[in-house]
C-alpha cells in the first residue's frame, strides 16, 4: 500500500515539477485553459446543444423523429 | 419537415464545418509529422551520444509542443457540430462513428497524458532509452488517433461493414474490421498521414533555411535539413503512391468525384490525364469544357484500371447512363431511391399505428439482398429531382486536385535537391533556395488543404455516399444560430492561429538552446 502511495506521489510530483519547470509552457497552458473554457463552457453549453436529444428523451422518440425527417418529403 | 429545408442553412452548416475542419487541419499534420522527425533525431542522439542532436531534438520538440497545445481540442468542435447542426446524420450513422471516435478519444487521452508528459518533463528523470521510447510512442499514438478519425471519414465515402436498421433509422455495424480495414480507409489513412509527414518535413527544412539565411545555427540547421529531407523524400514519394491508390478507390466508389477531379465530361476508352488545364466558365447548366488542356494520352485509363484502353465514365455517362458500360442513369437511381424511401415511409406509418406485423414485414424487406442491392443502395438519390444536383462543384474540385498534384511533384524535387545539396554541404552556394524553402511552408499547407477540398467537395452532394445527401443531414436549427457560431469560431480560431504563430516565431527567433 505504502509502495503504491509512493508511486502515486512520484507521478504527481513528476507532473508538478514538469509543469513548474516549463518556460514556454506557462503561456501555452494559459491559452489551453482559456480555449477549453471557451469550447466546453461557452460553446457547448450555450450554442451547441443537441436538440435531437433535448426534444426527444428516449431512443425510440429519436428514431421516430429522424424517421419522420427522412420520409416526410 | 424536409420539404421546408432551407438551402442557406445547409450552406452555412457546410461552411461552418469546412471552416472548423480546415482550421483543425492546420495544426494536426504538423503534429503527426514532426513527432516522427523528432523521434528520428532523438534516436540519432541516443545512438551517437552527440549532445548537438539532443539540442536539435529539444528545439523541434518545443515547436511540436506549441503546435500541439494550440491545436489540441480544436477537433472537438466538429463533434459538437455533429450533434447540433447535423443531428439527422449523427443519428443515421449510428455506432459507425461512435466506435472509432471512442477509441480515438481513449487512445488520445492515455497517449497524450502519459507519453507526452514523459517526453517533455522526463529528460532528466528517466533513462535515455525510456525517454526515446516515450517520444516514439507519442508519435505512434498521435498517428493512431488520426487512424480512427480517418476510418470514420472513409466510411462516409464508402459505407461498408454496416446494415441499415429501418426501425431505428440507424446504421448498425455488421463487421468492425470491414469498416476499419476497408480499402478506402487504408488508402485514406496512408495518403493523409504521408502528406502530413511531407508538411512537417517542409516545415523543418523551411525553418532551418531561415537560420542559414540569417547565418545562425549552421550545424543545427544543416543536420535538421538532412534528416527532414530524407524523411520528406521517402514520404513525398509514398504520398504519390498512396495518392494513386486513393484515386483508384475514388474511381471505383465515387466515379462522379473522379470525373470532376479530371473535368471529364464524356467518358470513353483510352482517356488521357489532364496534366494542366483551364476550364471555361461554368454556369448553372454545369457544362464542363476547357479553354485549353495539356493531356497525357491514355494515362487516366491506365491509372484507373491498369489498362491504357479501359473505359472511364464522364459526368454525362453518370447522369444520362451508359447501357454499353452498364451504368445506370441518375434518373433511374432517383426512381429506385424513391422506392426505398417509400418503403421506409410505410414502415414509419405502420410503426406509428402500432402495426408490428407490417413493421416486421417491411424491415425484412430492407434485409433482402435484392432490395439492398437494387433499391436501398440508391436511397439518397430519392431526395433529388434535378439530376444536375448530383454534380459537385467541378472547377473547385478540378483546380484543387491539380494544385495538390503539381505541388506534390514539386515537393519530391524539392527534397531531392535539398538532400543532395545538404549531403554535399553546398547549400550556402544557392542562397535563393533558402527563400524557396521558406515560401514552401505556406505552399505545403495549401497542398494539404486542397487535398481535403478534393475529398470533401468532390463527394458533394453526399454526406454519406449514395445514402444520405447533405441537405437531408441537417438539424432543425436557425440559420442565424449557425451564422453566429460560424463567426464566433472564425474569431476564436483566428486568435488561436495568431497566438500560435506569435509564439512559434518568437521561439524560432530565440533558436535552439544548449543540448544538456
Amino acid at each position: 500500500m505504502s509502495k503504491r502511495q509512493n508511486i502515486f506521489k512520484r507521478i504527481v510530483s513528476f507532473y508538478i515539477e514538469g509543469f513548474l519547470s516549463m518556460d514556454v509552457g506557462k503561456k501555452l497552458w494559459l491559452i489551453i485553459l482559456i480555449k477549453l473554457f471557451v469550447l466546453f463552457v461557452i460553446f457547448k453549453l450555450f450554442f451547441f446543444q443537441n436538440d435531437l436529444k433535448i426534444n426527444n428523451q428516449s431512443k425510440d422518440e429519436r428514431s421516430n423523429h429522424v424517421l419522420e425527417q427522412l420520409t416526410n418529403k | 419537415m424536409i420539404e421546408h429545408f432551407d438551402p442557406s442553412l445547409v450552406d452555412w452548416s457546410r461552411s461552418q464545418f469546412a471552416l472548423t475542419a480546415m482550421y483543425h487541419w492546420i495544426f494536426v499534420p504538423l503534429t503527426l509529422g514532426l513527432a516522427f522527425i523528432m523521434a528520428i533525431m532523438e534516436t540519432i542522439y541516443v545512438k551517437t551520444g552527440d549532445p548537438q542532436w539532443k539540442k536539435i531534438t529539444k528545439f523541434w520538440m518545443t515547436l511540436f509542443g506549441i503546435n500541439f497545445a494550440i491545436g489540441v481540442s480544436t477537433g472537438i468542435i466538429l463533434e459538437f457540430e455533429f450533434g447540433s447542426n447535423w443531428s439527422n446524420y449523427s443519428w443515421f450513422v449510428g455506432d459507425i462513428f461512435g466506435a472509432p471516435l471512442a477509441i480515438e478519444g481513449i487512445m488520445a487521452f492515455f497517449m497524450e497524458s502519459t507519453f507526452i508528459a514523459v517526453m517533455f518533463f522526463g529528460w532528466k528523470k528517466v533513462s535515455k532509452k525510456y525517454h526515446l521510447a516515450s517520444t516514439w510512442l507519442t508519435a505512434i499514438g498521435a498517428n493512431l488517433s488520426a487512424l480512427w478519425i480517418l476510418v470514420a471519414n472513409a466510411w462516409m465515402q464508402n459505407p461498408v461493414g454496416t446494415t441499415f436498421n429501418p426501425v431505428t433509422a440507424r446504421n448498425e455495424m455488421s463487421g468492425f474490421w470491414d469498416v476499419a480495414l476497408s480499402s478506402t480507409a487504408i488508402n485514406k489513412f496512408l495518403h493523409t498521414i504521408s502528406q502530413a509527414y511531407v508538411l512537417a518535413a517542409i516545415f523543418v527544412v523551411g525553418v532551418s533555411c531561415w537560420y542559414l539565411l540569417k547565418k545562425r545555427e549552421n550545424l543545427f540547421a544543416k543536420r535538421s535539413i538532412i534528416v527532414a529531407s530524407v524523411f520528406g523524400l521517402i514520404f513525398s514519394i509514398f504520398t504519390a503512391v498512396t495518392g494513386d491508390g486513393s484515386a483508384k478507390e475514388v474511381a471505383k466508389h465515387q466515379p462522379m468525384k473522379f470525373a470532376a477531379m479530371e473535368g471529364l465530361t464524356q467518358g470513353h476508352n483510352g482517356v488521357g490525364l489532364v496534366a494542366f488545364g483551364i476550364l471555361k466558365e461554368y454556369g448553372e447548366e454545369k457544362n464542363v469544357d476547357f479553354h485549353f488542356k495539356l493531356e497525357i494520352p491514355k494515362m487516366l485509363s491506365f491509372l484507373s484500371n491498369y489498362d491504357f484502353n479501359s473505359f472511364v465514365p464522364g459526368i454525362n455517362d453518370l447522369i444520362e447512363g451508359n447501357d454499353e458500360q452498364g451504368i445506370l442513369s441518375a434518373q433511374e437511381k432517383i426512381e429506385r431511391g424513391k422506392v426505398a424511401i417509400a418503403a421506409l415511409r410505410e414502415l414509419t406509418v405502420a410503426k406509428k399505428d402500432g402495426n408490428q406485423a407490417r413493421v416486421n414485414e417491411i424491415a425484412a424487406q430492407f434485409n433482402d439482398p435484392d432490395f439492398k442491392e437494387n433499391y436501398f443502395r440508391y436511397f439518397g438519390y430519392g431526395y433529388f429531382t434535378n439530376t444536375k444536383d448530383l454534380i459537385p462543384n467541378v472547377p473547385l474540385v478540378f483546380y484543387s486536385f491539380h494544385i495538390m498534384v503539381i505541388l506534390g511533384f514539386f515537393f519530391i524535387a524539392f527534397f531531392m535537391l535539398f538532400l543532395w545539396l545538404g549531403i554535399k554541404d553546398k547549400l550556402e552556394n544557392y542562397r535563393w533556395l533558402f527563400f524557396v524553402a521558406i515560401a514552401s511552408i505556406p505552399l505545403v499547407y495549401i497542398a494539404t488543404q486542397t487535398g481535403w477540398i478534393v475529398a470533401e467537395v468532390g463527394r458533394q452532394p453526399w454526406v454519406i455516399q449514395d445514402l444520405m445527401p447533405v441537405k437531408i443531414a441537417t438539424s432543425h436549427v436557425t440559420v442565424t444560430t449557425v451564422q453566429t457560431t460560424f463567426w464566433m469560431f472564425f474569431a476564436v480560431f483566428t486568435v488561436l492561429l495568431i497566438a500560435e504563430l506569435k509564439i512559434l516565431f518568437k521561439q524560432i527567433k530565440i533558436g535552439p538552446k544548449g543540448g544538456e
